[in-house]
């Protein structure tokens, strides 16, 4: 265990104390002892920054399932380190941020808080990783914190829904990644991730590199909320919004990119890779912006946005794998600039998205609503809040002086790159990065302007609006200053946190000690890029003035065959077809599944013991039979068939404790003395128990069964008593190993015990035993609850 | 002897699974308890009957028979002791509470 | 439930302490000859049934005043305790140990850890048998 590892586990053990702040001190708000962890984790990987690149990267290993191959080992290169500052540091200030969000007279802060670590926690640990089936763990661990989260306000309906369309397409992706990542690790040997890396050359010609990059693929797109699985992103909404400034805009989302970004050097290069993810990324890119204009809902408005820009960001990543391809070894230049526009985007909209989300929080705090048609003429009254949503707003807007402008440059620049330099029908990349980033210009307008400029309806509102606490405006205050020292001083940020991570994506590329041309300058004279900005500005302005007029457009998608009813109806139409086939067989009656269980044992042991040839016997070693060794199995086999057709209650439990007499006698012949004495003791009891609890049931009755059943019911038995007969048989004639029973012929010498048998029970095997005498205990105490548990209930109502 | 032995345990099986497949709750647990007993003769006599002397160091035998099936079935006897008892009283008790020991009229609702 | 047989009840009175005596020398007699924990803890039982039978309830709860629950519990709880006494030495759990002393009347003999954790057994299976038999007795 390293620190590292205590860095990973430290929010899940933290959890436990969480509850005991709670209930403990429930006069100071929990976040104030919650919020010192990711703090800690922030400082401890700012001790780690920067990450040097010529040596190799910290790596720390503890064996979990050696046998598997599965190793608890972790990993800080440039990448990592950049998502755990990332995860951290807004982790803080949403902490911070939440305390003053979350009421701590009326919220389950206790939930909320456990929830958040786990996340964070789960979220360390997929970018620490090195393992995949660690990192698979940890993933899936995310999607069941997210959904907790979602669903913290479980009372509403909405709430519900969000958490479990959310749980249900990330868990779907997660299945299909772990496939992936067991598909690529039966391929490569092995499951770290550094020593898949290691054989890419190897791995692109064995027959599952596709099948696993697909699946891969379809893991990180569910969970970063791509086209067509965008659908749960606005309905996660419903989580409380600190949540949704953590979770569903800067790190869960980017959960997916990260696997991108990390799996770039194994498939990068590959054309499907390049292909896939550019096309469902730009995809995504303007289908989001597109949809993210009509929303009137503020939160609904930005998760839409982050649905695009999360395009965005992929479809560099796809772009700047092509650097990998030994084609454009020329060119590698302009796609390793798209990898650090990825990137430094990626940082971008971590910053601005969450300042947004905190502020929109904020009017919701405030005004007691979100929705853009009531609000309006906010400017004066809540200035702070105002200045704020527009430095976020335009950096994602992508206007001077903000951080967003410059990635946004460098998008186009990665775009028009592919366009000119994969000598492939790319033309279309740069049309359509263009038309979507118009739709970002408009949507940006409308959630600065249509919030607070216009007219003030203070009729609309239910709270008369002002401006918020100063703690809940320190963390959106931060991320601001961040995003525009961000314009001011990229190179700082660059040469520091994003150049290492550029060495993770594209490892190889430059010998050890050389560095990726990472240089971020504001102006590059009058190039197309400004020219595509310019003509942004001049179309998007137009596009929001004339929003009346054009928005009908909306109305010519078809409502009925939308993805999000798609989604709806396949799940009712699953749970209906389920519960119509599980009613086929599941009918409630015991016998049916008696049934189906016997039958399954003869045809699968049967089956097996036929096919296999496994019957044989060896009859010279049996001993020989004795005259009351005849007429005591005749006498058992008498009774058990006794049995079956006696009708009077008595003489049934009488035959079967004569049943179980007669087997103590066998015992006797058998040279085992302990075991007739205990029969003979047990038989006694049960009989007794028996005629105790039987005393008031009624009498047996000759059951009316159909005579099918019957048969079935008589063919099952014969069946099942035939197959255990001839694998009986077959076994004695069998000696596979040397029995281990010479061992305990020296329990004298052992154990000080001359009884065999005894000194297996308290000596040699005490613990099945000491569990057997645990489980005896349970059953009585189940005896004895059953019983008294009514009498009680009984006296309750008396 | 172990041929014998192994058709008896069968017989058991047989009248075992029958009376498990039956409608009464009486029935199903004698069944339960006859099908214990097959179990106990089956691993008793897979181990090879009558060799050598009861499991006991004070016997001076020459050899002994295999203690290893004689702990392993004690330990099984017990179980199912426990197995029954809990099982008998869950009927007598479900008799109680819905006035018949018949499993077929025993049924879950169905759901919604 | 009562059954007013006089013949019964004389012949419990004298066989109860028959068979407890027997039950106990089968305790002791487990390690050496057939016997054991088990055995010994069933045929207890079997002669509190017989008290059971012969006598109601309430007679009963008079004679023997302990609460077999807890006397299960306290079974299962040795049990387990001879385990971690192992672990407190720094061998595996439920590691016996032995020794062989002289005790009066019994001359030569072999004490071990092995033989408290059969108490507990012995008194785990005697406090939850007693425990079964008398909460259905109790309840007719």
């Amino acid at each position: 265990m390293s620190l590292l590892h205590f860095a990973v586990l430290l929010p899940f053990l933290y959890t436990i104390f969480v509850p005991l702040f709670f209930k403990k001190l429930p006069r100071i708000h929990t976040g104030w002892f919650v919020i010192v962890i990711p703090l800690l984790l922030f400082v401890y990987f700012l001790t780690n920054f920067p990450v040097q690149t010529d040596s190799p990267p910290i790596v720390h290993s503890v064996p979990w399932i050696a046998s598997a191959g599965i190793h608890f080992s972790l990993h800080l290169d440039g990448l990592a380190l950049l998502f755990a500052l990332i995860i951290t540091g807004i982790g803080t200030l949403v902490v911070l941020y939440s305390i003053y969000y979350m009421s701590m007279k009326r919220e389950a802060l206790h939930n909320f808080y456990v929830y958040l670590l786990l996340f964070m926690g789960a979220m360390l640990g997929i970018v620490l990783s090195d393992n995949l089936m660690v990192m698979y763990v940890f993933w899936e661990a995310t999607s069941v914190s997210s959904f907790l989260l979602i669903a913290y306000w479980y009372q509403r309906k909405k709430s519900r829904y969000g958490a479990q369309k959310a749980m249900l397409i990330t868990v779907f992706g997660g299945f299909a990644m772990l496939l992936g990542a067991l598909m690529i690790g039966t391929a490569a040997g092995t499951f770290s991730i550094r020593e898949i890396i290691g054989m890419r050359e190897t791995l692109a010609d064995h027959a599952l590199f596709l099948p696993a990059m697909l699946l891969i693929l379809l893991g990180a797109f569910t969970k970063s909320a791509q086209f067509p699985f965008h659908i749960w992103l606005p309905d996660a909404m419903e989580a409380p919004t600190p949540i949704s400034a953590f979770l569903h805009s800067a790190t869960m989302v980017k959960a997916g990119v990260y696997l991108v970004a990390r799996f770039t050097p194994v498939f990068g290069g590959d054309m499907n890779w390049f292909w896939i993810i550019a096309i469902v990324g730009t995809l995504t890119l303007f289908w989001g912006a597109f949809m993210a204009i009509r929303q009137t809902d503020l939160k609904a408005l930005l998760a839409y946005s982050t649905i695009s820009q999360l395009g965005l960001i992929m479809s560099l990543l796809g772009i700047g794998s092509l650097a990998l391809n030994p084609d454009f070894a020329a060119e590698a230049d302009w796609f390793e600039a798209a990898i650090l526009a990825a990137i430094f985007h990626l940082f971008n909209h971590s910053i601005f998205k969450g300042c947004l989300f905190m502020v929109v929080g904020i009017l919701d705090h405030e005004t007691g609503t979100r929705d853009i048609r009531k609000l309006g003429g906010l400017m004066s009254l809540m200035p702070v809040s105002f200045t704020l949503t527009v430095i976020g707003g335009l950096s994602m807007a992508g206007l001077p002086p903000f951080s967003g402008f410059l990635s946004k440059e460098m998008f186009f620049a990665g775009v028009l790159a592919a366009n000119t330099h994969t000598e492939q029908w790319t033309l279309w990349l740069p049309i359509a990065a263009w038309v979507a980033s118009i739709f970002t210009f408009a949507y940006c307008l409308i959630l600065v302007f249509k919030t607070f400029t216009g007219t003030y309806h203070p009729d609309r509102l239910d709270k008369k609006p002002h401006e918020a606490p100063i703690g809940m405006l320190i963390p959106p205050i931060v991320l601001a200053l961040i995003v525009v020292s961000a314009f001011f001083f990229p190179n700082l940020l660059s040469y520091n946190l994003f150049e290492p991570a550029i060495h993770s994506v594209l490892p190889g590329l430059r010998l050890p000690g050389e560095t990726f041309y990472v240089k971020i300058k504001a102006w590059h004279g009058l190039n197309t890029e400004l020219y595509m900005t310019i003509g942004i500005v001049v179309v998007g302005t137009l596009l929001y003035r004339t929003y009346k007029k054009w928005g009908d457009v909306y109305n010519l998608l078809p409502h009925k065959y939308t993805l999000g009813s798609l989604y709806d109806n396949g799940l009712a139409g699953a749970e209906k077809l389920s519960a119509r086939i599980t009613s086929t067989y599941m009918n409630g009656f015991l016998h049916s599944y008696l049934s189906y269980i016997f039958v399954f044992i003869i045809l699968l042991v049967g089956g097996s013991f036929v096919l296999l040839d496994a019957f044989g016997y060896d009859l010279s070693t049996n001993a020989e039979i004795g005259l009351y060794e005849y007429i005591l199995a005749g006498a058992i086999a008498v009774l058990a068939g006794f049995v079956i057709s006696v009708t009077s209650r008595l003489t049934a439990i009488i035959a079967v404790g004569a049943v179980g007499y007669l087997v103590s006698l066998l015992f006797v012949i058998f040279r085992a003395p302990d075991l007739a004495l205990t029969q003979l003791v047990v038989e006694t009891i049960t009989t007794a128990l028996f005629l105790l609890a039987f005393y008031f049931l009624p009498k047996l009755k000759t059951e009316v069964t159909r005579i099918r059943v019957k048969i079935s019911n008589l063919l099952i038995s014969v069946g099942i008593g035939a197959l255990f007969t001839l694998i009986g048989i077959a076994a004695q004639g069998s000696n596979q190993f040397k029995p281990v029973s010479e061992y305990f012929q020296n329990a004298y010498e052992l154990s000080g015990a001359k009884n065999m048998v005894n000194a297996i029970l308290v000596d040699f095997r005490a613990f099945d035993t000491m569990l057997e005498s645990v489980v005896l205990f349970t059953a009585g105490i189940g005896v004895y609850t059953l019983i008294k548990l009514r009498k009680s209930r009984k006296g309750g109502q008396q | 002897m172990e041929i014998l032995m192994t058709i008896v345990a069968g017989t058991l099986f047989t009248s075992g699974v029958y009376l498990i497949l039956s409608k009464t709750l009486l029935r199903i647990i004698m069944g339960l308890s006859l099908f214990t007993h097959g179990v106990h003769i089956m691993l008793m006599s897979i181990n090879g009957l009558k060799r050598g002397a009861a499991p006991l160091l004070e016997e001076q035998a020459a050899s002994y028979t295999d203690p290893v099936p004689q702990a392993l079935i004690l330990t099984s006897i017990v179980i199912s002791f426990s197995l029954t008892a809990f099982s008998l009283v869950l009927a007598y008790r479900t008799y109680k509470e819905h006035g018949t020991d018949d499993v077929e009229r025993l049924r879950g609702q169905d759901h919604e | 439930m009562k059954f007013p047989d006089v013949i019964l009840q004389t012949a419990a009175k004298i066989l109860v302490f028959i068979i407890m005596i027997y039950s106990i020398y089968i305790l002791f007699a487990g390690h050496n000859n057939p016997g054991g924990g088990f055995i010994g803890g069933l045929i207890t039982a079997s002669a509190i049934m017989l008290l059971y039978l012969a006598f109601d309830v309430e007679t009963v709860g008079e004679i023997i005043p302990l609460d077999f629950k807890i006397i299960g519990a306290v079974g299962v709880m040795l049990a387990l305790l001879t385990g971690f006494g192992a672990v407190l030495f720094g061998v595996p759990f439920l590691t016996q140990v032995y020794q062989y002393v002289n005790l009066p009347l019994l001359g030569k003999t072999g004490l071990g850890t092995a033989f408290v954790f059969d108490l507990g057994v012995y008194l785990a299976v005697v406090g939850t048998t007693v425990t079964i038999i008398r909460s259905i007795s109790e309840d007719l």
